[in-house]
């Protein structure tokens, strides 16, 4: 195939040449779609999560907390819930050490439970542990809770007005200039001189972003059982490791005796990331001296991981040749009681903000506005979707009125290879104009259309992993099967397999005599976390060393064993080059080994260190760019948007399996739809969430889709991944909102700036139509 | 609470005989009494489909089915699916057409599956969308799930 564009989807109209596949192929090398590894398990039901695993003589927790989101706890009473039978005991934050731990991936500030007050509904003030669900949940439920409820601020005007009650106590960031405010932090960066940026159109417009959860179809589990000395935990999480220092720290146990167990996660997409209830637990199973286990509802689940919602204000400076003159972006993210990752995601989330552009002069301003709300933490795009919404919007607002065509105002100022589009920071990594034109290809830019339809473009890019550190160990054993041991989370993504078929690929074994280990601290080696797209690139990196070092071994033995100077011997891609002729790896490691057998082990170490002095603490170690077109028909009578075609075509660099590229762009395209048309959090004056649970709160379905997806990936090799692989798996998200709305500004003639387009609201901006 | 009432249950071609709790559903004594944890439990309110099994010939949400009320009844859940260690054509074409990522509904998506295609032998790709609507994939394989579908139904309609 040539470097260029690859279509991984199948019928596609106008598909470019290359592999068209929609199925699993391929005996698992490099460059192949074979069946996901492990995937036999979850089509048969054998798939064990957190929830489905059971310890004997477990305990069962259940939360309790109180309809309101912010109250002092006057008096907590367990007297009618002790009477329960197989009632164990309450804890709240009497039961904890004082002061009370906290804890938190950027700042301690999230109690291990409500302490004097809560802060969002849904933040637990005590948990009862019991010998039985049942007991458990009726004990909960009979926990009486007085309680006093307290003003609070839900939305960015209520958190800023200088009147507003302060969500966090100021005692916990005592040098913060901004202590005493509701705004976390702030954000800034740019380049160039925007006052003095010369513009012949200057458009200034304000968008909002709505609040959305996660909704992984498997809710948070977590069991704790006290195990010897140390304590032993099941989570379904992305970040095992990160987990393991966490709790360490609070229970003041050395990290060998926290062992993390993360069985795959159903679903993670950024809401599994960290710590939320295990450190609850585990003070739970140590005062039981037995195993607790903690399985979250669904509904709690709304109530512990959520997006930022965001409104953004973006002031962007045309020539009339719609050359970008500048950028002034401010964007107020509404992050929630605690700061979990929050203020990460708005700080590298508003960071690319201009796009993948070249833009002279650039200001971006990002706040983390703490709220009276469930706490938000990563979700997939991680910040970027909503500063996107705003400034791709404000793009076609320009184009418009200069009276440039939108995809042509884009290829103008879209950023060529090599290029420092962000000056300080990794330069444009990609063919983007690739994707770009190949998008608007598949959508057929251009062409008339039907009334009362409309075409949207936008292109989304991401900064990858700013630093990362991950290991990975491979045994060849004599057999000439492999194990990989990998602590990355396959929550879905397909990092399993993707593992498996590098080692597959490097040592000359079949896939299915490939088993990848993960999942459990005391025997999986160190990996920093699952996010950011980033397993492919820094975890594929290090298991491709590991399996270097084995070839390596391999290498000496052939050597050895032909009387050859080694460097006359290569190993490559599964097979041994000797001067004169070509062995299997077999071959070489069986009489290598020897009569006692044995194993090859070789170990990998990826590692991107921290940049002190860059505004994110390090470069990129990639981008993902993305462009995503559509075709919608909007039903003037009801506001209803169908998406007649939707094309999205993303940069990988490299597939490794194209078909798990066009699940991964597929899957995060659909998604995406979620915040575009349906989904948002309703809250009533006490900040109750009124929209909880599956009932009220909807999703795409197998309904809601449009009527025709295509996504294609393009790859030139050029990315710092295996074989030129770049990650992926967020991309698809960032511009899907921008693209849609975009073309429902086109079939209406009425730009809608806040999301989700539900049809009501579209409904009521067609009647507002001049 | 106390209380429990003997139920017999065939369940995936075996016949059980327990006494359950009465407010207790048929999700939780397939997952807690009987181990049969392929039956996934998220929303509780029979909106998500990823408790679907097969009760006496039509597909149920189990958390919206006490257990008593399936006393004397057949069910069918994922696990019953494959044969001799074999997975069922359904179960393959959804590996084949890469219909599974994190793989928490899909135990749900193929028992509603399994049952569309009992009734309709070649579904539409409508057909099939309407079928499994009551089925949330957050993954969002919605695309590979019905090429899935209709891979299967061709294949049972080529092997006829």
């Amino acid at each position: 195939m040539s470097a260029g564009m690859s279509a991984a989807a199948g019928a596609a109209p106008g598909a470019a040449p290359g592999t068209a596949t929609g199925t699993a192929t391929g005996s698992g090398r490099v460059g192949d779609s074979p069946r996901r590894v492990g995937g036999h398990d979850r089509v048969t039901g054998l798939q064990r999560y957190v929830a489905d695993l059971h310890l004997p003589d477990e305990l069962h927790a259940r939360l309790v907390t109180v309809p309101v989101a912010r109250a002092r706890i006057v008096t907590i009473d367990a007297s009618a819930a002790e009477r329960v039978p197989g009632f164990r005991f309450v804890m709240t934050a009497a039961d904890l050490p004082q002061p009370m731990p906290r804890f938190g991936p950027q700042f301690r500030d999230r109690p291990v439970i409500a302490v004097g007050e809560t802060k969002y509904h849904g933040d637990p003030v005590a948990a009862v542990a019991a010998d039985t669900r049942d007991a458990a949940e009726e004990a909960a439920g009979l926990v009486r809770v007085d309680y006093e409820e307290l003003p609070a601020a839900f939305t960015v005007a209520a958190a800023l007005d200088p009147a507003a009650p302060l969500v966090q106590d100021p005692s916990l960031r005592p040098n913060d200039p901004l202590v005493g405010t509701n705004v976390l932090r702030e954000h800034r960066v740019g380049w160039g001189d925007v006052e003095a940026a010369v513009a012949d159109l200057v458009v200034e417009q304000r968008y909002t972003f709505p609040m959305v959860t996660h909704f992984a179809i498997e809710p948070h589990a977590y069991i704790v059982a006290p195990d010897g000395d140390g304590i032993a935990v099941w989570s379904s999480i992305q970040h095992p490791n990160w987990l393991q220092k966490v709790l360490a720290e609070l229970l003041r146990l050395p990290l060998s005796k926290v062992r993390v167990h993360s069985p795959d996660p159903g679903g993670g997409f950024g809401g599994k990331q960290h710590t939320k209830y295990e450190p609850l637990v585990a003070f739970m199973a140590l005062r039981a001296g037995r195993p607790v286990r903690l399985v979250l509802t669904l509904e709690e689940t709304f109530q512990a991981v959520r997006r930022a919602a965001a409104e953004v204000r973006v002031r962007t400076g045309f020539q009339s040749d719609g050359t970008l003159a500048f950028q002034d972006i401010e964007a107020n993210y509404l992050i929630g009681a605690y700061a979990d990752i929050a203020d990460r995601v708005v700080g590298k989330g508003s960071y690319p903000g201009c796009g993948p552009y070249r833009v002279p002069a650039a200001r971006i301003l990002a706040r983390s506005v703490l709220s009276h709300t469930v706490p938000s933490t990563a979700f997939r795009g991680f910040g970027n979707p909503q500063v996107n919404w705003a400034v791709e919007s404000n793009l076609d607002e320009g184009a418009r009125a200069l009276g440039i065509d939108r995809l042509e105002l884009r290829l103008r100022n879209l950023a060529r290879p090599g290029e420092a589009f962000i000056p300080f920071d990794t330069p444009c990594d990609g063919q983007w104009e690739q994707s770009v034109r190949r998008a608007a290809e598949l959508i057929g830019w251009g062409r008339p259309l039907p009334a009362g339809h409309g075409l949207g473009i936008a292109v989304g890019i991401k900064s990858g992993p700013t630093t990362g550190l991950s290991y990975a160990t491979v045994r060849l054993l004599v057999d000439g099967s492999v194990i990989v041991f990998a602590g990355t989370s396959d929550m879905g993504q397909g990092a399993r397999t993707v593992f498996a078929q590098i080692a597959a690929d490097e040592l000359g074994a079949p896939l299915d005599a490939v088993t990848v280990v993960m999942g459990d601290t005391a025997i999986v080696p160190y990996d920093q976390q699952t996010s950011a797209s980033r397993s492919t690139v820094l975890m594929g990196n290090a298991v491709l060393a590991a399996c270097r070092e084995i070839q390596g071994k391999l290498r000496a033995m052939a050597a050895r064993l032909h009387g050859l100077d080694e460097a006359t011997v290569m190993v490559d891609r599964g097979v041994v080059r000797l001067p004169e002729r070509e062995l299997t790896i077999l071959e070489v490691l069986v009489p290598g080994l020897g009569r006692l057998g044995g194993e090859l082990i070789g170990n990998g170490e990826m590692r991107k260190d921290a940049e002190p002095d860059h505004p994110l603490g390090g470069s990129a170690a990639f981008f993902e760019f993305n462009c995503t077109a559509v075709e919608a028909a909007v039903d003037e009578e009801t506001g209803d948007v169908t998406l007649v075609h939707y094309a999205t075509v993303s940069d990988v660099g490299k597939a490794i399996n194209p078909l798990q590229v066009r699940m991964q762009d597929e899957g995060a395209a659909i998604q995406g739809l979620g915040h575009t048309l349906m989904e948002h959090y309703i809250f009533d004056e006490s900040g109750r969430i009124r929209n909880l649970g599956a009932i009220d709160y909807r999703i795409p379905t197998s309904l809601d889709l449009p009527l025709e997806i295509v996504s294609e990936h393009v790859e030139n090799e050029d990315g710092p991944g295996p074989y030129g692989s770049k990650g992926m798996s967020e991309g698809a998200l960032l511009c899907v909102a921008s693209a849609v709305g975009a073309a429902v500004r086109d079939a209406t003639g009425v730009a809608i700036r806040d999301l989700p387009l539900t049809p009501e609201r579209v409904w009521r901006a067609l009647q507002e139509r001049p | 609470m106390s209380g429990r009432i003997p139920i017999q249950v065939t369940v995936n071609g075996r016949a059980r005989a327990f006494e359950v709790a009465a407010h207790h559903t048929l999700l939780e004594v397939l997952r807690d009494d009987l181990q049969l944890t392929g039956t996934k439990e998220c929303c509780l309110v029979g909106e998500c489909g990823a408790c679907t099994v097969r009760l006496d010939g039509r597909i149920v949400d189990s958390c919206l089915v006490l257990a008593v009320e399936a006393d004397g009844g057949e069910v069918t859940t994922v696990e019953g699916l494959a044969s001799d260690g074999r997975l069922s054509r359904l179960q393959g074409a959804f590996l084949d057409e890469g219909a599974v990522q994190c793989g928490f509904c899909i135990p749900g998506q193929i028992v509603a599956a399994d049952d569309l295609l009992r009734r309709v032998a070649r579904p539409t790709v409508g057909e099939i969308q309407e079928g499994l609507a009551g089925n949330l994939c957050r993954c969002a394989c919605y695309g590979q799930i019905t090429a899935a579908v209709a891979a299967a139904a061709a294949a049972e309609a080529g092997a006829r």
